[in-house]
């Protein structure tokens, strides 16, 4: 029997350009030349091509090879295997119809390394630069210009050059360096798998010899360690009482014991042991492994957040950033409407706050008054998410600097964060994170409180305008809770006012305006820390705004503050779980207020 | 990384997006090669559960080892195991068999029929309870909106267009010319009520990438893949009457990786034993169309 072979290394390459510019006659050559075919396949179509009194065209391989049935154009990218001595490579054929850029975004970004053919004959035109600023945006740093149907041009040096003088200028000016240049003819397979006697003046790579130059992409295992909370496992009801952190890591390596930070929170942890289903768990894991692991000291995360390792660099938090994306949506990106942003394994609402530049990708001229993003346009804008999320900037780690942008049920765009603007949150954010990391545990975890008082802690925040009713409202939460077992707490703001606050300028119970900002933050400290003790808060804050609501998220976690609006509600931007507008019917919706929190994981 | 640890890796991370996304899930066990390995990737992914049910499409012509080896696995690792079954027909005789219909009309009638209207729970569902030890109709009929299934892109073409997230229609449709993007791990997870996804972890996988991985892992696969000493094995599996060995003395995991390196089959699908296929003009484009797998 036959000895086994060890494999060879693999590599996936995209062929990309500007429709009718060669990418499928250029692969059929190299695949014919190279005697990578299978047996017969050359005839067979030479032979169909003879019936039918049409002239043989490579192309048409291409299209046997991978069964595409359309009218001669690659409507999705097609995947064609080729293999040197040195590797298998997986040649993804992307389309070059304008309307097809959303299946030539989703096969290059598939691709360590693209061929972008231009046709020497026609020049450089709109998808030539359209593709290369794609290719450029999403990470791919190899890339090899064909330039294309030489024999259409007598094999003229001078339109070479100026193929390529114009090109590199096009570039530079997107910042996407050491590209190679190849002057070859699919056609009359010129330079594909040998050196043309056509073109003397040509002593460089052939397509053959280049594409084993492209170097593996090093896997990025020594960059400060990141990896997306995918999920939190408990398999309780299946007998497995581990609550294990399952992600997979972007770049960095992760070790048993090693202390690690979840961003936004900042809430610090060490790992326990990483985790694996067969065989001897690994102490180690590095980027590209979907893991988890268990943590020594039980914090709370979700999906969504960042874990990076203390001591490495953090990655950025914030609500407010500065980007490059392009569109593929139907529908333009506009502001005043609501998309959902995507990065890593976060989620959250967004609005497009700015469009600083709209570039037209075709032809790079940019219309800076241009205040929509329209499909296939590539744009500088600032976006906006309800909620601060956690990432990093392109030019620090590019793998967690990615987004997508979800409009109505569709992903219509991508892009890659370039900077974060600060916004008034960002101050206090900064300081809860600097908090959470020095925070200081007993020896009862968080988990054995919520066991032991049989509910998790949470915030209830009452709001609404000044009215004494609200209060007396919120009085009735905690006993209706307190009756049920819960350890509950009213604390209603005068009593921090006349204490906690003594140093502040008070008129009628009230701080002064300039003191509230700050009268708000301790609040919200005091929340923290009577939530940290296990206890159900509920407190009530005379016209609360969104941004105070957002403090108060921000000092505990969001998911455990829910809000409660009692009075009338114009002018109020407050976020609000459940809204009583007639204040004197309050008590009647007690019961819905508590079956409310119980629904949504406060009380039990 | 090694490649086949690339493509598990992948694998986990879709099923896990796949369980975040999806409420109503569940996966599909066809019993052979691909869909086992699936399996073992599910239980990595969820360290030893398989939060979700796996469904079956049993024809009641499968060959009989077949459905020995799904029972004895579901005890085994305690699956939360599903059946359906095209009923109507069967009792009716309407099948290649009985000699009634031809190949693809008992395909369609048998597997795609019965595929769809258990995904969506018109008809019913036979659960594993593990507690009484026998299959009893599922309570739960509502429809599942995420199916995962373990197609591979190198099968046969129409296949290779496929995405990892695949969108399909009310009526199970796919509309090959229009699907989503998907880039950078991120996948269409939003979708219109009505409509559904099929989740395709194994996407990038070749054959020998399986068997690879069935050799490392050490999975138990059914013993029709290998030779028993006749000289025959399966290579691909399906309903008794429709599907054929091939020639071949490969015994375990290993001999099989070699006779797929060797070029034995370089030149041979490796679903030429699957008699419908042909009858499909090779593509099987009109059957998955219509939803089979």
């Amino acid at each position: 029997m036959a000895e086994y072979r060890n494999p060879l290394e693999h590599m996936n390459v995209v062929i990309t350009g500007h429709v009718d510019h060669g990418k499928s006659t250029v692969i059929g050559r190299l695949m014919a030349d190279t005697g990578s075919l299978p047996d017969g396949k050359l005839e067979q179509v030479k032979a169909s091509c003879a019936r039918n009194s049409k002239p043989f065209e490579y192309a048409f391989l291409l299209d046997a090879l991978k069964d595409e049935q359309s009218q001669g154009i690659t409507i999705d990218s097609a995947r064609v295997f080729f293999k040197t001595p040195k590797r298998h490579y997986i040649i993804i054929d992307a389309p070059g119809h304008i309307e097809f850029l959303k299946n030539m975004v989703t096969g290059a970004a598939r691709a360590e390394a693209a061929f972008l053919c231009i046709d020497a004959d026609e020049g450089v035109q709109e998808n030539s630069r359209r593709h290369g600023y794609l290719l450029s945006m999403l990470g791919i740093k190899q890339m090899c210009v064909l330039v294309n149907k030489m024999d259409l041009v007598n094999y003229d040096r001078k339109v070479y050059n100026s193929v390529v003088r114009k090109y590199t200028r096009f570039l530079k000016s997107i910042d996407m360096h050491g590209v190679e240049f190849i002057p070859v003819s699919g056609m009359e397979g010129d330079n594909i798998a040998a050196l043309s006697d056509r073109m003397p003046w040509w002593t460089g790579h052939t397509v053959l010899t280049l594409i084993d130059t492209f170097r593996k992409e090093e896997a990025p295992d020594a960059l400060p360690f990141r990896m997306p909370v995918q999920d939190v496992y408990k398999f309780t009801a299946m007998g497995d009482s581990r609550r294990i952190v399952a992600g997979t890591v972007s770049t960095g390596t992760l070790k048993d014991g090693d202390e690690v930070v979840f961003y936004p929170s900042g809430k610090k942890s060490r790992v326990a042991s990483i985790e694996q289903f067969s065989g001897d768990p690994p102490d180690t894991v590095t980027s590209g492994r979907a893991t988890g692991f268990t943590l020594s000291e039980q914090i709370y995360t979700k999906r969504g957040d960042l874990v990076a390792r203390a001591g490495d660099p953090p990655p950025q938090t914030g609500n407010v950033m500065r980007v490059n994306l392009f569109w593929l949506g139907r529908e333009p990106f506009v502001k005043d409407r609501e998309y959902i942003l995507k990065t890593g394994t976060e989620r959250v609402r967004m609005q497009l706050f700015d469009t600083l530049k709209v570039i037209d990708a075709s032809n790079l001229n940019s219309d800076g008054m241009k205040k929509m993003v329209e499909r296939h346009d590539v744009a500088d804008c600032v976006l906006s998410t309800k909620r601060s999320i956690a990432f990093d900037l392109v030019e620090d780690f590019p793998q967690t600097s990615r987004f997508v942008i979800v409009d109505g049920f569709e992903i219509a765009g991508g892009g890659i964060i370039r900077e974060v603007i600060r916004d008034n949150q960002a101050a206090y954010r900064d300081r809860v994170m600097d908090r959470n990391l020095k925070w200081d545990t007993g020896i009862i975890p968080r988990e054995s409180r919520t066991e032991s008082y049989g509910h998790s802690p949470g915030l209830v925040l009452v709001g609404g305008p000044e009215d004494r009713r609200k209060a007396a409202f919120a009085k009735e939460i905690e006993k209706a809770l307190f009756q049920e077992g819960h350890k509950v707490y009213y604390l209603g703001v005068q009593n921090v006012v006349a204490g906690l606050d003594a140093d502040m300028t008070v008129k009628r119970h009230q701080v002064y305006p300039e003191d509230r900002e700050e009268m708000i933050r301790r609040l919200a400290e005091l929340a923290n820390i009577l939530l940290d003790a296990g206890i159900i808060l509920v407190a009530t804050v005379s016209e609360l705004n969104f941004d105070e609501q957002e403090t108060f998220r921000m000092s505990v976690a969001p998911q455990m503050v829910r809000t409660v609006w009692v009075g009338r509600t114009e002018g109020s931007d407050v976020d609000a779980d459940y809204t009583i507008e007639n204040i004197e019917d309050a008590p009647e919706h007690l019961d819905v207020v508590v079956k409310i929190l119980k629904k949504k994981g406060i009380a039990v | 990384m090694d490649q086949i640890t690339q493509l598990e890796s992948l694998g986990i991370h879709i099923f896990r997006e796949a369980y975040a996304n999806f409420r109503n899930l569940c996966m599909l066990w066809s019993i052979g090669k691909d869909s086992t390995v699936l399996l073992w990737l599910a239980r990595k992914a969820f360290y030893g559960h398989v939060p979700f049910p796996l469904v079956h499409i049993d024809t009641s012509y499968k060959i009989p080892e077949m459905i020995e080896y799904r029972d004895r696995l579901t005890r085994e690792w305690k699956l939360p195991m599903v059946y359906g079954q095209n009923r109507t027909a069967l009792d009716a005789k309407q099948t290649y068999p009985d000699g009634n219909v031809d190949r693809i009309a008992c395909c369609r009638l048998l597997k795609a029929e019965a595929l769809k209207n258990t995904l969506n729970g018109s008809w019913p569902r036979f659960r594993f309870n593990h507690d009484a030890d026998e299959y009893q109709v599922d309570r739960d009929t509502e429809a599942y909106t995420g199916v995962i299934v373990g197609v591979r892109s190198d099968e046969e073409g129409s296949r290779s267009k496929e995405r990892y997230f695949s969108p399909r229609d009310t009526e199970n449709a796919w509309d090959v010319g229009d699907q989503p993007p998907e880039f950078w791990n991120q996948f269409k997870t939003d979708f219109a009520p009505g409509t559904h996804v099929r989740i395709h972890p194994l996407l990038d996988w070749t054959e020998t990438n399986i068997w690879e991985y069935i050799e490392r892992e050490k999975i138990p696969t059914v013993s029709l893949y290998y030779d028993q000493g006749e000289g025959k094995r399966y290579r691909s599996l399906g309903c008794g009457p429709c599907t054929l060995p091939v020639e071949s003395d490969a015994k375990n995991a290993r001999d099989i990786i070699v006779e797929l390196q060797s070029g034995k089959f370089s030149n041979i699908a490796e679903r030429s034993g699957r008699a419908q296929d042909k009858e499909d003009g090779g593509g099987l484009e009109t059957l998955r169309r219509e939803g089979y797998m």
